[in-house]
């Protein structure tokens, strides 16, 4: 029979295995149950095994998380930063897609059969979406109006924004 | 159209009376109920989800206790508002015993994450059984179908109903470049994973399920145990399903899905004919065992169990039960899980006391099926 295996953490025997897939590579994590407890292996919410892997570059992680550098993303709407993303592999929000996108792209094209959605698409979205897209060519409009003087253009767009948010169920511009 | 589920008769009564926690408790799964319905030899259910999420809402897992109640409470509004979803049970996962939610998750209502989630989660189950939406698991919405055999073409049309019903009650995360926007980027695009549980003895006894995973992965499809993933495989029962969801159609998927599945029940009845040609003897000798030991054992644990109802399932498909047996092994399928057991004792019982009920409960059954007829073959 083969000796059980060892905790990676302490010489104890190792009870719990992990194995995790993260970017398609397969990482196994062999624990005693004391270590498994005390890094939150039980608790399926708040466990990644990419944090044990890093061993003590998570704990810097972990601080750089709280501040992190300029030159990482972060969510403006809801503030999930680069590296919980790398860390989890999941989205904080809808907007974080527009975020990150720079990370998804190639994540994508390795994970799927393609990166553009050919089904099905929601009938209200897509309007809400275009409404949204034509709220700021009217904005856009508007200002260039107001600069360049024309103020009965500049009124027309006030107008029309005004009825643009209120079947996108915004409150009108005032 | 012919029959749907909605003009069963199985459905009728329970369309009238609301569906409770009780009731849908006490009452056969759809698993079962339906499986009696037709053919369903190899496919024994059909399962499609799609994953949704609100507009400019984080998703659960990043979401603040108070914006994750908000999303809840509008889309337990939403779904209740739907006559598809009317006379359903709405239930937080906060409201549910443990014992309560194993049978849920038994029953495939539910997914086992679902279960261990915190606030602001829970299902909404239709009156008969068919659709669940789990609320706040790692999407906002997880929309699931189920459907007894092999029904992709209906168990799509339902679920794309619901959806599309649910639409005009939320703004939906939708980009039109990537599609559905969902928590983790491996749903991304149509928030669809379609399966089915296939019931594959042949393969298994004639050990070729590892180069059945290893062609079926090849293909973009992906082989888990009947409790999804991680979950062992007992009773030769196999979950496949798409493992893409974006760059292609819903009906593109399905077709493709389609058609690996139709090769696999191929394979495996090609394996049983082989079984029958070769190893007639040793095939019979594991159907004659399984039947004495459902019929005198004292202590069977779960897995065990599922074996042994696998091969009479086997035996039932291969003429040695009569037909109407297939629909009692489902049906045990489900009532001889952990969950199940201890229900019917209204309580939690300790492993040991479980193999000892599961045991009792099984010959009681079988003291009702006659032995096997393998010159019926």
């Amino acid at each position: 029979m083969a000796p059980p295996l060892k905790c990676d953490l302490c010489d104890n025997p190792a009870t719990v295995h992990l194995t995790q897939i993260v970017n398609n590579k397969v990482h196994k994590v062999d624990l005693c149950e004391h270590c498994a407890k005390a890094k939150g292996v039980t608790d399926p919410s708040g466990f990644s095994l990419s944090e044990l892997l890093l061993g003590a570059a998570a704990g810097n992680a972990v601080a750089a998380a709280a501040q992190p550098p300029p030159h990482t993303l972060r969510c403006e709407k809801c503030g999930y930063t680069e590296l919980e993303f790398k860390k989890s592999g999941h989205l904080g929000c809808p907007d974080c897609y527009d975020t990150f996108e720079p990370l998804i792209e190639g994540m994508l094209d390795k994970m799927h059969k393609g990166t553009a959605h050919l089904g099905k698409a929601p009938q209200r979205a897509i309007e809400r979406q275009r409404l949204h897209q034509r709220l700021t060519e009217l904005n856009d409009a508007l200002s260039e109006a107001i600069k360049t003087e024309r103020y009965e253009d500049a009124a027309r767009c006030r107008d029309e924004i005004n009825q643009v948010k209120q079947t996108y169920g915004e409150e009108p511009a005032r | 159209m012919k029959s749907t589920k909605s003009n069963r008769p199985t459905g009728k009564s329970r369309r009238v009376k609301p569906l409770t926690l009780e009731g849908l408790l006490d009452s056969p799964s759809e698993l079962a109920a339906d499986a009696s319905a037709g053919s369903v030899s190899i496919v024994l259910m059909t399962r499609i989800r799609l994953a949704r999420n609100l507009a400019a809402t984080p998703f659960p897992g990043w979401a603040r206790d108070e914006q994750r109640e908000e999303a809840y409470q509008a889309c337990c509004a939403a779904l209740t508002a739907i006559p598809l979803m009317k006379r359903g049970l709405s239930v937080s996962v906060a409201e549910l015993t443990e014992l309560e939610k194993q049978i849920l998750v038994e029953r495939h209502l539910i997914s086992r994450e679902l279960s261990e989630a915190k606030r602001g989660a829970g299902v909404v189950i239709s009156a008969d059984q068919a659709l669940s939406v789990m609320v706040n698991e790692e999407d906002h919405l997880r929309i699931q179908v189920l459907r007894g055999g092999f029904q992709l073409k209906k168990a799509w049309s339902a679920i794309n109903e619901l959806d599309s019903a649910l639409e005009d009650h939320l703004n939906y995360a939708f980009s039109e470049t990537r599609g559905y926007l969902t928590a983790c980027p491996t749903n991304l695009g149509t928030g669809m994973r379609a399966s089915a549980m296939m019931h594959l003895p042949a393969l298994v006894i004639t050990g070729q399920m590892e180069k059945v995973v290893r062609a079926v992965n090849q293909l973009g499809m992906v082989v888990r145990g009947l409790f999804g993933e991680g979950s062992e495989a007992s009773g030769s029962i196999f979950q496949i399903s798409n493992q893409t969801t974006l760059g292609e159609s819903e009906s593109g998927i399905l077709k493709r899905l389609g058609s690996v599945l139709e090769t696999i029940v191929e394979h495996e009845s090609n394996a049983r004919q082989r079984l029958l040609e070769a190893q007639a003897s040793n095939l019979f000798d594991k159907i004659g065992r399984a039947y004495g030991i459902l019929h005198n054992s004292h202590l069977l644990n779960s897995a065990e169990a599922m074996n042994l109802l696998s091969l009479i399932r086997l035996g039932v498909d291969l003429g040695h039960f009569p037909e109407a047996e297939r629909a009692r092994v489902d049906r045990l399928f489900m009532e001889t899980q952990p969950g199940h057991l201890q229900h019917t004792q209204k309580g939690e019982i300790e492993p040991m006391q479980r193999d000892l009920l599961r045991a009792s409960l099984l010959r009681t059954e079988f003291a009702n099926v006659s032995a096997p007829d393998f010159s019926r073959a």
